[in-house]
């Protein structure tokens, strides 16, 4: 089932790739699953310098959908070591894929379309590396997650900034949904917001400042009321709790609303 | 204080030295590095108000002016207690564990678990809580001065979010926040000596530290000074907190948080223990006549001070501020957001005592209110139960809304009855009581009323939509209060709720319908 959807996919990245040839000599066509996004401008939540405060980010490919457990059974069927019985332990904790039936089982409470997670940061890496891609950056994620449906900016639209800041607020308890079911955003994303949460290369650089001399006063900072007081913009609640979620990970972690995604480099046509 | 006032004008560069190290924040330093004029009021009054290195000298004298030498004993902290760890008893509220009724200190082992909950804030509107131990507020905490804490932070599997933990009894920084910050499925520990004794919040403090105090994530941890708290019959611990949800105050359903309001302190609710009627009902706190009562009570925030009063009582003692030093007889004391109060007083009077907000909106519209039922024999030496009280008036609003609801519902008594008392328990049962028996002579009964066999069912719907004030007898007792107007709620609800009172509790009046109240509310205009 999964290799004649990719077979499927390589095949409409083969037609797109005919088609695009000509419509786009400039640029390769996206890899399968994938879309071009960028390139942009990112403004991070905690410039690092004032240099920092618009980041200029380089056009990839990022996965239309994140990574469903059905895409992920598939992984561990063909890389064996990484089922969650003969996974190195310095990899994952726990919890990794603790809620599947089995080793290599979903079970009849997982669902097949709905975003793979209590994955690790190594497993997500891994993951993407056998698809000869990579985690997204920090820049590259947060600029993807930047677009509403109709700008590549939604940021200085209340309506869709009020829609992202109510999927923090449901209730964790609940079933993840189906990966596909929203709106694909500007760059032709999906469900980057309302879903779950999901990994990123450089997660660990969230809270710590460039220059480890600050580290101390940067950290502390960034917990208690004064976390709003270097921010670009303290009402800016989601990429709040993105930063905060992100820097409370270790790269063996898992979690019940964690997933990830895939990106590649544009290379320009030969 | 007329030297600090004046020098409280100025805001020398000096001063900024030690306020930068407080706030820890980049953009400060930058200011006070380079001199630059400070851009905000707010700054410029933290700034003001810290005392500075620099004026150590000068700070010290002021603080000889003003506080009476008050020689304290400062717990051993040479070395940590050898006896084998105690594991701290904790409570949901209103409960608090009982006194420690230890001699020295110990190696206390506290674990809490954080939950990230839906739950009701008031009949059917439904709200996504996280809980530190699955109550709003947090489970009680209760140590002795001088323990040393081992603290064991989890976060449940199940949650969405990172979270940790800032005790304002902890001397270190963050007061454990960093410490204890702590993924989805994890756990965190760190150990903190208690130093200080006094009632102190805690709170979580994960950016955006106001959301997450905002879904309720604060708490209390009692430090017991060595000799302890003078023993009372009764201890209860309540907290107050403000509420900021997408829909409007009693908008059913679940509710997600509303930044704006949060911005800008506009709350849709203001309760005590973390719902609307918490301490209503068969939740209401007890005692008996010839009690002293305790009261732990703390502002969670984010955003309120709290006026907090027992309307009928009078505070005997008032550890303001939850610090060591008590005042005495006191009506209301004012409890900052993330500080406390310790209060104690006796009951000497069988009846009902309201606890409330005594900013009234927050009581009457939002939701602050609870009760202290206080059962035993009538005391005509203390109270006579001629005396009179009155409660403040709400201004009477337009009633567009509810006239627009033209499609009158066409329901049967007995659904309606099912339909009215939810409303009336979150309406009108704060003040003529779940079971209708009002309260004294303040509040009049709805019970085996004569008042609704002498009225017709135009009259006592006339009285929902205008309120009533002044001198009315009712079942031989003579009541002169002020009943607010209730036009703010739509046809229905009021015809849901009279059709409940007029069947209830001895009273046969039949079904009030929405198109009664159309009438009414009509012919009122």
């Amino acid at each position: 089932m999964i290799s004649l959807t990719r077979v499927f996919r390589v095949l409409a990245a083969v037609s797109l790739v005919a088609a695009g040839a000509s419509a786009a000599p400039s640029a390769t066509a996206p890899p399968p699953g994938m879309k071009s996004v960028g390139p942009g401008v990112y403004r991070p939540l905690y410039a690092a310098s004032p240099a920092e405060r618009e980041v200029p980010v380089r056009a990839f490919y990022l996965d239309v959908k994140p990574v469903t457990n059905a895409d992920y059974l598939s992984f561990v069927q063909a890389h064996p070591k990484w089922r969650r019985d003969r996974v190195t332990g310095l990899f994952v904790d726990e919890g990794y894929l603790s809620h599947w039936q089995a080793a290599e089982s979903l079970g009849p409470e997982v669902r097949p379309a709905s975003p793979v997670t209590h994955v690790s940061w190594f497993s997500a890496k891994a993951y993407c590396a056998a698809r000869a891609a990579r985690l997204p950056t920090e820049r590259e994620w947060e600029l993807a997650a930047l677009a509403s449906e109709t700008s590549p900016d939604g940021s200085r639209n209340p309506e869709w900034v009020a829609r992202i800041l109510a999927f923090y607020a449901t209730p964790a308890n609940r079933p993840l949904a189906d990966v596909g079911k929203t709106k694909p955003n500007f760059w032709g994303i999906e469900d980057l917001h309302g879903l779950a949460w999901e990994w990123i290369h450089d997660y660990g650089a969230s809270l710590v400042a460039s220059d480890s001399r600050e580290k101390g006063e940067g950290q502390n900072l960034r917990f208690c009321g004064a976390s709003g007081a270097d921010a670009q913009d303290p009402a800016d609640y989601a990429s709040f709790m993105r930063v905060a979620f992100r820097s409370s990970l270790e790269a063996s972690y898992t979690t019940a609303r964690l997933g990830f995604r895939c990106a590649k480099d544009v290379r320009s046509a030969p | 204080m007329g030297s600090l006032g004046a020098s409280a004008t100025v805001v020398p560069r000096a001063r900024c030295a030690l306020a930068c190290r407080l706030l820890l924040s980049l953009r400060m330093k930058q200011l006070c590095g380079s001199g630059t004029i400070l851009r905000t009021g707010v700054l410029a009054m933290l700034v003001a108000t810290v005392a500075c290195q620099d004026n150590r000298a000068e700070a010290e004298a002021f603080r000889s002016r003003m506080t009476p030498p008050a020689p304290k004993a400062a717990p051993d902290v040479t070395s940590i207690p050898s006896d084998e760890a105690l594991h701290a008893t904790l409570t949901a509220p209103p409960n608090v564990p009982p006194p420690t009724q230890r001699t020295k200190p110990a190696r206390v082992v506290v674990k809490l678990t954080v939950k990230e909950i839906e739950r009701e804030m008031s009949d059917g509107v439904r709200y996504v809580y996280w809980t530190f131990g699955g109550t709003v507020p947090g489970s009680f905490i209760r140590v002795r001065q001088g323990d040393m804490v081992e603290f064991h932070l989890q976060n449940d599997a199940s949650s969405t979010m990172p979270h940790n933990i800032d005790l304002h009894a902890v001397t270190g920084p963050g007061g454990g926040a960093e410490a204890s910050f702590t993924a989805p499925g994890h756990a965190s520990k760190f150990s903190f000596r208690a130093l200080n004794a006094g009632l102190f919040v805690y709170h979580c403090a994960t950016a955006p530290v106001p959301l997450h105090v905002a879904n309720g994530m604060y708490g209390m941890i009692l430090v017991e000074p060595p000799e302890g708290l003078p023993p009372v019959d009764r201890e209860y611990y309540v907290m107050e907190g403000d509420f900021y949800t997408k829909g409007k105050y009693h908008a059913k359903g679940l509710q997600a948080f509303d930044m704006q309001k949060g911005i800008e302190a506009r709350p849709t609710y203001v309760v005590f223990n973390g719902a609307e009627g918490s301490l209503l009902g068969d939740k209401a706190l007890k005692a008996y006549v010839g009690d002293s009562v305790r009261i732990y009570f703390g502002a969670g925030g984010p955003n309120l001070t709290s006026s907090f009063h027992v309307i009928g009582e009078i505070f005997d003692r008032v550890y303001t501020e939850g610090g060591s030093n008590y005042q005495e007889n006191v009506q209301t004391t004012m409890v900052p957001a993330g500080g406390s109060a310790i209060v104690d007083f006796k009951v000497q009077v069988p009846g009902s005592y309201p606890l409330v907000d005594h900013s009234l909106f927050r009581a009457f519209n939002q939701g602050a209110v609870g009760i202290l039922k206080v059962e035993g024999p009538p005391n005509k030496l203390v109270f006579s139960g001629k005396e009179e009280d009155s409660l403040a008036v709400q201004e009477a609003t337009k009633p567009e809304d509810s006239l627009k609801d033209a499609a009158f519902s066409n329901l049967t008594l007995e659904e309606r009855i099912a339909a009215g008392k939810p409303l009336f328990m979150s309406t009108c049962a704060s003040c003529h009581q779940a079971a209708g028996t009002g309260i004294g002579s303040t509040i009049p009964p709805l019970a085996a009323s004569d008042f609704l066999v002498r009225n017709d069912k135009d009259r006592v719907i006339e009285v929902v939509l205008n309120g009533l004030s002044g001198p009315i007898k009712v079942n031989g007792t003579a009541f002169n209060s002020s009943m607010p107007a209730w036009n703010s709620l739509s046809n229905d609800d009021v015809a849901n709720i009279l059709s409940y009172v007029m069947n209830s509790w001895g009273n046969n009046k039949g079904l009030v319908s929405a198109a009664d109240v159309a009438r009414v509310r009509q012919g009122a205009l």
